[in-house]
């Protein structure tokens, strides 16, 4: 079967994301001709040049106004696989939305503009990539054609982006960084002669050296219970296997009531499974329904070998989302997994400015949209969490106010 | 798991997402391949019974093949089937000479008399990221409000699996959960699992629809694909877009925006 691997393209507003995107598709021939048709025309009704950017946004205010509102994911291919791009806008006002996009990617394509170098979202991006755990990153300097395609300032300007991600703890390999025209296409899909100099692989080359990121299997079992279900008179729990495997004839304990059980069933509609992997969405009866009165959604199954944490405080990064404010002692929904608890904020600590890094204050009293602090969260029941690094699906959650999300945040 | 399971897992996962949080679910089913392929992935989420109708939005104008196939396989997969009209304006004579607004008048109101009429919370409905721009940039958990107003300016964020929980009141939540797969993938599955499909999409005469809707609005494509295996050789090399032969796709390039933002599907 094809592999396929999503990323996202972030980066400063107008560095050229929406056009490296268009350029991309247009020549793999990844755009159907009706669509090419649609964008040549649209380019018409304007003054300027054929605009890629078009391709991507399509809502008509993103067109009018020539920015990027919303995340859209595309699909193209290459001999070698798959992929899904992720557009994510570039203004700060719409992080929320780069956000959105970021997490459901497994690689990133930062951009830069090769005139601009590095600005205020190159660093926000940069940094939200690192916290959200995306740890592949490629770099592409683009509108090379704006500075002559000039080797010195290529070089100048990799170094200093080198630096900047090393402090954030990305690590990007030289060969990594590709120097491109979006609008010219030199060294998109193939090699340019405005740039003899350059060694180095295109960016189509560079994204088919992106390794593929598959769900930890090696790591602990984590069964969170999404939901129980009466079959034909049989108790089933369903849910997604976060990490891990399941089996049948396997010992598990819930977490957190700390109950245990005996899975004697792996379910799936007219289907016998005997196990299950990271992924799979499954059901599982038990052995001795007598368990299955402490058991409902949130519960975490996992091996008797290993548990999560178990507490009713947590201290995690949070970044938080909403234009509106975040105060010290309010109450938000906590969601981890299938877990939904109140909590309190009880410390904001550490507040700082998400593009410069700048500490605004030890311990604040609030926090604002693209900030980003340590938070101590009190809830009202107990909770399993295991750290990001480790297992991520277990450590990473979103806080809630009145139903809507206005915050993320993980777990060391 | 391959790419197929991986797809299914996740469709799967937010079909008992909504159901948990939503019990005035219904699952749109237009009857074409994609929302088939949706009330399959529903059957295989709850074990064979659905706990919640299938709502068929009937303009009047649909093809009668697709009206034979809901009827038959409503009854072989037991499942509740509400179908709901606007018989006022197809009374008055709202027709396809109206363009836009009969769709605006035959679908969308007609889902909204359906809401209205049965309270539904939330909707499950078969699009996909690839099928249109527009519908690439929707969530998975997309609020409605009371006009049926899309707010795409300011979608919710959504992150790591973690959905909407709640319909403020008088709004619906549309839940998507096909917005990842794509046209072929679509195709692959329905292959792997078998699903009854309509015959609409297979080759009569050298012409086959490649997507469909209503008989006046809908055009055939040329090909000569009537089977599943040919079908998904024919797509692996096309340039042609799916919905390359649908009019309201068309009218002008903003028209899918507009009418979903008046809350066409």
């Amino acid at each position: 079967m094809q592999e396929n691997l999503k990323f996202v393209a972030v980066g400063h507003v107008d560095h050229g994301k929406s056009t490296l995107i268009g350029r991309l598709l247009y020549d793999t021939n990844s755009l159907p001709p009706d669509k090419m048709d649609e964008v040549r025309l649209m380019s018409e009704e304007s003054e300027d040049a054929p605009e890629f950017a078009f391709v991507m946004d399509h809502l008509e205010e993103e067109r009018t106004n020539r920015v990027t509102i919303d995340t859209a994911q595309i699909f193209f291919k290459t001999a070698r696989r798959h992929y899904t791009i992720i557009d994510a806008p570039g203004h700060k006002q719409f992080l929320k939305n780069m956000i959105t996009g970021s997490t459901q990617a497994e690689a990133a394509v930062l951009l830069v503009d090769a005139e601009e170098g590095l600005r205020e979202q190159t660093h926000r991006h940069a940094f939200m990539l690192r916290l959200l755990g995306i740890k592949q990153v490629m770099v592409v300097i683009n509108k090379m054609d704006l500075v002559d395609y000039s080797k010195a300032h290529f070089d100048q300007l990799s170094e200093k982006i080198v630096a900047r991600l090393r402090e954030l703890d990305i690590d990007v390999k030289p060969e990594m960084i590709i120097p491109i025209s979006a609008r010219l296409g030199d060294n998109v899909a193939g090699r340019s002669d405005n740039l003899l100099w350059y060694e180095g692989m295109t960016l189509l080359e560079a994204l088919d050296h992106l390794k593929s990121s598959k769900i930890a299997e090696e790591t602990d079992l984590r069964f969170p219970v999404q939901d129980i279900y009466d079959v034909d008179g049989e108790k089933v729990l369903v849910g997604r296997v976060a990490s891990g495997r399941i089996e049948a004839g396997q010992e598990v304990i819930f977490h957190p009531s700390g109950k245990s059980a005996v899975i004697s069933q792996v379910k799936k509609f007219e289907e016998d499974v005997e196990e299950a992997e990271a992924g799979e969405s499954i059901g599982l009866v038990l052995r001795d329904n007598r368990a299955l009165k402490a058991v409902r959604r949130g519960e975490i199954a996992c091996p008797v070998e290993s548990s999560p944490h178990v507490s009713n405080t947590v201290v995690a990064t949070v970044f938080w989302m909403s234009g509106q404010p975040l105060q010290k002692n309010e109450t938000l929904d906590f969601k981890c997994a299938t877990q939904q608890v109140p909590c309190k904020v009880k410390k904001i600590g550490e507040r700082i400015n998400s593009s410069s890094l700048d500490l605004i204050a030890e311990e604040a009293e609030e926090l604002r949209e693209t900030e980003v602090a340590k938070l101590t969260l009190k809830m009202d029941n107990y909770v399993s969490t295991d750290p990001f690094e480790t297992i991520a699906e277990m450590g990473r959650f979103v806080l809630m106010r009145d139903n809507d999300t206005v915050a993320g945040g993980v777990l060391h | 798991m391959d790419r197929l399971d991986e797809l299914e897992s996740q469709s799967i996962y937010i079909i008992r997402e909504a159901y948990y949080h939503y019990k005035k679910l219904a699952v749109l089913w237009s009857i074409g391949k994609d929302s088939t392929t949706l009330v399959w992935l529903c059957r295989k989420a709850f074990f064979g019974r659905i706990p919640f109708p299938a709502l068929h939005i009937d303009t009047g104008y649909k093809f009668p093949q697709m009206y034979r196939f809901r009827d038959e396989y409503s009854k072989i997969w037991g499942m509740e089937l509400y179908v709901s009209r606007n018989e006022e304006a197809i009374a008055a004579g709202m027709g396809p000479e109206r363009k836009l607004d009969c769709c605006t008048a035959l679908k969308t109101q007609g889902l909204k008399l359906a809401i209205a009429k049965y309270g539904f919370e939330a909707l499950l409905l078969g699009i996909r990221r690839d099928e249109h721009g527009i519908r690439a940039k929707e969530r998975y958990f997309s609020p409605r409000d009371e006009q049926f107003k899309w707010n795409y300016q300011d979608q919710p964020p959504e992150l790591w699996d973690q959905y909407k929980n709640q319909a403020e009141e008088k709004t619906h939540i549309r839940v998507h959960p096909l917005l990842h797969w794509t046209e072929v993938d679509i195709w692959r599955y329905i292959q792997r699992e078998q699903i009854p499909i309509t015959e609409l999409y297979f080759s009569k005469d050298g012409m086959r629809y490649r997507s469909i809707g209503c008989t006046t609005c809908c055009n055939p494509v040329e090909s000569d694909a009537s089977t599943v295996d040919e079908i998904i050789e024919e797509l692996e090399t096309t340039t042609t877009s799916e919905r390359a032969g649908r009019a309201q796709d068309k009218e002008n390039t903003y028209t899918m925006q507009k009418l979903r933002a008046l809350g066409y599907m």
